[in-house]
């Protein structure tokens, strides 16, 4: 399989090695290490600090941010208060009176739910059957594997045409284009994050299938013939022998799906042209609202950051102990 | 035994042509769409039978806006976002993978961490931060890294970093140490290494990862919608939500604005599929 490769490396013992580095190594060394470090720490580690601390605080984004409680700030009405500390304020905020937080995190819930019940089985499904090489899967992989390469915006874009309510391919096919009974896919708060997670499955699908069919393909070829020379059957194999072979591609399908739930975003944008569009509120576009628009709350988007933070450190937790189990192997 | 597999084969082999039926769908549909005129199927729905299919669509999306502009811009952010993100990448993965630094796990960890945080984690104070630093005038017209086409490079790389660090460190240790070792004994000094001996070695990954890398970052509509305000700096990509607000009344045009702006992925697509895929499952099978 191709995971053993790395276990070899990174023994060559200290003292011995260490003096193979001249200074001028060295120097090199820190700057191969130094700019990209640098540039990863200040873009996203600074600002992903910075979302924690700031989530503390309140802010609109006009004048300094100063280290007193909000409360003791005199409010002069037509000036906007300077940046101060409001404790826990945000999150208790978040968590009672914001309207779209408790929807947000429920549709996004709901992305995941959809993602592991329908998309990710069917890539895998996709994935098996290509894989037994039946005439004409480079095709099917071809046509399967397309959206992933579109962009989300363009996606949103052409699946309006499937959707639109008077002229749609949808609604014209069951007959319902009509003023008086239409159905609005995309507008209706009933309907829309399922019509909009269709799309979403359309492009997941073929993305879980490529990285199903990698899996697959590393598998060794004697394992399934030793499984079916004992007597096992297709089903049998596949889930008693080659499944739990996959475990690695598994868990790294597992992380992709909860991360793009987590993300998605374009979608939701394009359809709802840039507006909250009820029915479709998510964590990202909770926090995004709070930065473009006439008054940013600075403290309020970051504290719905930290939310999504939070969530997104269980996939990244389990991806990176996989990976760390395997560099101690 | 074989009457069972063979029913299986044909079962496997309607499914897979209605999946691929329904994955095609959308996109002849808008491309069908796209060719008839509004007048048309404003009256007739997009569901009839076509009177007359003609590229006008296709020629006032491109006139009636900017979109050689947008085009231009999104050659401006990609290229050279690619090529320092694998310049950057494989430094740090050359380090993690040959030099024993006692760090190099926790350097992987942050790394590939920083690239799984969904990218709305960071947007608040990275936009502030946008706002607060400052740019000399040839490289923005704002002086900000705001709203200009190196603060959408910056970010680019930054978050793509972490993807490609672990798929290169990943790849460079498939690489026999012995080169490397070799390259020591004749003298080479460690840039040599890097440079000469390493990175021509890793040309399969590195061109794996160019084309993924440029899809994705061609297709970035987040960074692009909330880190460019004005309307004609943006990329291609998420232009398609100006060019949406600008041709509200013609949704075929729209249409065809977007598979326009699909026509380098298309390209690599038909080009360069295996490439991505090979991209993608570098970082998924190592992983």
């Amino acid at each position: 399989m191709a995971v053993s490769a790395p276990a070899a490396a990174g023994t060559a013992k200290g003292p011995r090695r260490r003096r193979r580095f001249s200074r001028r190594d060295r120097l090199v060394i820190v700057v191969l290490l130094g700019i990209p470090l640098l540039i990863d720490l200040a873009f996203v580690w600074l600002p992903a600090f910075a979302s924690l601390l700031l989530s503390f605080t309140k802010w609109t984004g006009v004048g300094s941010i100063t280290l007193e409680s909000c409360s003791d700030l005199p409010k002069v009405p037509g000036i906007p208060q300077p940046g101060c500390l409001y404790g826990l304020e945000n999150y208790h905020q978040a968590f009672t009176v914001y309207p779209d937080f408790w929807p947000a995190v429920r549709h996004n819930a709901i992305w995941l739910g959809v993602f592991i019940i329908l998309a990710t089985p069917l890539g895998m499904l996709f994935a098996v059957v290509i894989d037994r090489g039946i005439r004409g899967s480079r095709i099917y992989q071809s046509v399967l594997f397309l959206p992933v390469m579109l962009s989300l915006a363009l996606i949103g874009i052409i699946w309006e045409l499937i959707y639109s309510p008077n002229y749609g391919l949808i609604n014209s096919l069951i007959g319902r284009t009509g003023n008086d009974n239409l159905i609005d896919w995309l507008g209706d708060p009933n309907l829309n994050l399922w019509a909009i997670l269709v799309e979403a499955t359309w492009r997941q699908a073929g993305y879980v299938m490529v990285l199903y069919l990698a899996g697959l393909k590393a598998v060794d070829p004697a394992l399934r013939e030793a499984a079916l020379v004992d007597g096992a059957s297709a089903r049998q194999t596949f889930f008693r022998v080659v499944f739990p072979v996959l475990r690695p591609i598994n868990i790294v399908i597992l992380v992709v799906t909860v991360i793009e739930s987590l993300r998605a975003f374009d979608l939701v944008y394009i359809t709802s042209k840039g507006n909250p569009l009820r029915g479709l509120e998510l964590l990202s576009v909770a926090v995004t609202q709070n930065i473009v628009g006439e008054t940013q709350r600075i403290g309020f988007g970051s504290t719905l950051g930290v939310v999504l933070l939070v969530i997104s450190l269980v996939p990244i937790s389990v991806f990176l102990y996989q990976v760390l189990r395997k560099e101690e192997a | 035994m074989t009457g069972r597999s063979r029913l299986g084969g044909v079962l496997a082999q309607v499914f897979m042509v209605v999946a691929v039926a329904l994955w095609v769908t959308p996109i002849l549909f808008a491309l069908y769409v796209a060719l008839r005129p509004i007048s048309e199927t404003n009256r007739l729905g997009y569901f009839s039978v076509a009177k007359k299919l003609t590229f006008e669509n296709f020629a006032n999306a491109w006139t009636q806006s900017d979109m050689w502009r947008f085009f231009l811009n999104s050659m401006w952010i990609t290229v050279p976002a690619v090529i320092l993100t694998l310049v950057l990448a494989s430094a740090v993965a050359y380090v993690i993978a040959r030099v024993n630094v006692k760090f190099n796990l926790s350097l992987l960890i942050l790394f590939t961490a920083g690239n799984l945080l969904p990218q709305q984690v960071i947007i608040t104070p990275l936009y502030r931060l946008y706002l607060a630093i400052p740019l000399p005038k040839f490289l923005s017209e704002s002086g900000l890294m705001y709203n200009s086409i190196t603060g959408l490079i910056v970010i680019n790389v930054a978050f793509q970093l972490g993807f490609c660090v672990f798929v290169m460190s990943n790849y460079m240790r498939t690489i026999p140490k012995e080169i490397d070792e070799a390259a020591i004994v004749d003298g080479a000094s460690l840039w040599k290494r890097y440079w000469r001996v390493t990175l021509p070695l890793c040309r399969p990954a590195l061109a794996a990862l160019a084309t993924l890398l440029t899809t994705w970052i061609y297709n970035d509509f987040f960074w692009a919608i909330t880190l460019i305000s004005t309307g004609n700096k943006r990329p291609i990509t998420s232009a398609l939500a100006n060019l949406q607000g600008q041709f509200v009344a013609n949704q075929n045009m729209i249409a065809a604005a977007a598979l326009l702006a699909a026509i380098p992925t298309l390209v690599v697509f038909i080009l360069l599929q295996k490439q991505f895929i090979r991209g993608l499952t570098l970082g998924a099978t190592k992983g």
